[in-house]
């Protein structure tokens, strides 16, 4: 499983590092960024599904 | 090095008093039908607006009222998320839905920046605000909030009944934001009184309302003077340095953007801390898990958040078009209503109920699209301390009256008199 932030929709909510800290960070201005290559290890697939039902915007995709 | 005169005059002598705008008749009185004329300035809708939302979500998604010199009022999920994404044909001009329009040509700035502000310029306003408000920038304000939310506990010490929206949630938000502009902490109650003025005087002739407003900003000049003598680490000092494209920004961005700050931090935050203890006092079984499981603090905060999302938006069509069944004018308001979002069946299960373990919490209190408020992570980490040191403080608690609680009226709602049985 891998995850990746649309930045175009992102407007900085921050659920997803909220949420999956492992997998998701902020930026300098608040938007959300993926960790590393985005590949989520076994143990963090829930958080990513969380983060994915909870961005407000839509702007997180599981690959 | 030169000297910063831009705020030796009042800036606002060069303007007309009062400005030019479109202004129209005043009408009150109780609503004959909430499909054609609501509003949201009448006692009924401040005490439940959900019941409302809900029927008019049924019959007649967006709503008319003749009101306010004519506005809509979308309640379904669906038709506040497309208006907040729209900014080609809605503006954020005037986002209190009152009986006075600024001018047009005030766009794309607007009177307080960036809220009031349309692209391309928002994006610059906004740019500006973003460092100052990530969750890690209001993550170090986190230790002095809950030193303050103790303080206030103690200073309920030998009280039954205390009133936890004026005594408590009212004094969070307040103490924060004065602290991060560098205004004088006993200033708070002012704070109240600018913030009645802006949100809850909709109906006010627009000349006392501009009056009004002068009083906010005849304060904000006196601070932004003094930081220009004395500058320091905090927002006004940022605020009076700042540049876009290699300008300072006018002295009317800086006052602009400092009302909005201290307005929008407050009244908001006060009403969402309010309406969680409101929640929490008449719901024991609610408070009891809370307790026992702190941890589940988080998850029922954004719960708390969708169902009683303090802040309602408004934007003005900027021209005439059909939109979804609607004839909407240029010039017409809409009441882009947070709350009726976050009830709509379509969009959430359970709607209606406050679900403390909510998983899936796609909620738009906040607001959607390029306004996103821009204080939610520091509204989240006050929200988050205020509930923890009550429910530390006081794991037992009850309302004392309920028929005594009231309620904001306006855009922004929470409780404003919250009897709550602490001993």
């Amino acid at each position: 499983m891998k995850v990746r932030i649309d930045s175009e929709r992102c407007q900085g909510h921050g659920r997803c590092y909220d949420l999956a800290p492992d997998l998701f960070g902020e930026d300098d201005e608040g938007y959300g960024q993926v960790i590393g290559e985005g590949i989520v290890p076994p143990d963090d697939e829930r958080a990513a599904r969380l983060a994915v039902s909870n961005c407000p915007e839509r702007a997180i995709e599981i690959l | 090095m030169t000297v910063d005169d831009r705020f030796n005059q009042d800036y606002r002598e060069a303007l007309e008093e009062p400005p030019l705008g479109s202004r129209n008749e005043v009408i009150t009185g109780p609503v004959s039908d909430w499909a054609t004329d609501f509003s949201h300035a009448e006692p009924e809708w401040a005490a439940d607006p959900y019941p409302i939302q809900d029927e008019l979500r049924q019959r007649c998604p967006i709503a008319h009222t003749e009101r306010f010199g004519g506005g809509w009022l979308p309640t379904r999920y669906e038709d506040v998320a497309a208006i907040a994404y729209d900014t080609e044909h809605f503006s954020s001009r005037a986002i209190i839905m009152s009986n006075f329009r600024p001018p047009v040509e005030l766009a794309p700035v607007g009177t307080a920046p960036p809220i009031s502000s349309d692209p391309p310029f928002h994006h610059h306003a906004r740019k500006l605000l973003l460092p100052a408000f990530t969750k890690s920038a209001v993550a170090k304000r986190e230790a002095g909030t809950r030193a303050y939310c103790h303080a206030l506990i103690d200073a309920m010490a030998g009280q039954d009944v205390v009133d936890a929206a004026a005594d408590y949630a009212q004094h969070i938000p307040m103490r924060v934001i004065a602290e991060m502009l560098g205004f004088p902490p006993e200033d708070g109650p002012q704070f109240r009184e600018f913030v009645e003025n802006a949100l809850e005087g909709i109906n006010l002739p627009p000349e006392e309302r501009f009056a009004r407003s002068q009083q906010l900003f005849d304060y904000l000049l006196v601070q932004i003077r003094e930081h220009v003598e004395h500058p320091r680490d905090d927002l006004t000092s940022y605020l009076i340095d700042a540049e876009l494209d290699g300008n300072k920004l006018d002295p009317s961005h800086v006052a602009g953007t400092m009302a909005l700050l201290l307005i929008a931090g407050i009244d908001t935050t006060w009403s969402a801390i309010g309406a969680s203890l409101w929640h929490l006092a008449k719901t024991p079984a609610d408070r009891e898990r809370l307790v026992a499981e702190p941890a589940l603090l988080p998850t029922a905060m954004e719960e708390f958040l969708r169902a009683y999302a303090p802040v309602t938006m408004a934007r003005l069509v900027k021209q005439d078009m059909h939109w979804r069944g609607g004839d909407m004018k240029a010039d017409d308001w809409v009441l882009l209503s947070f709350p009726a979002a976050n009830r709509d069946p379509a969009q959430f299960d359970r709607a209606g109920e406050v679900v403390i373990d909510r998983e899936v919490n796609r909620h738009v209190a906040f607001g959607l699209g390029i306004h996103r408020c821009v204080g939610s992570h520091l509204a989240r980490m006050e929200l988050r301390v205020a509930l923890e040191v009550w429910l530390e403080r006081f794991p037992d608690f009850s309302l004392a009256d309920p028929a005594a609680v009231t309620w904001a009226a306006g855009q922004v709602r929470g409780p404003r008199t919250l009897p709550i049985r602490i001993g």
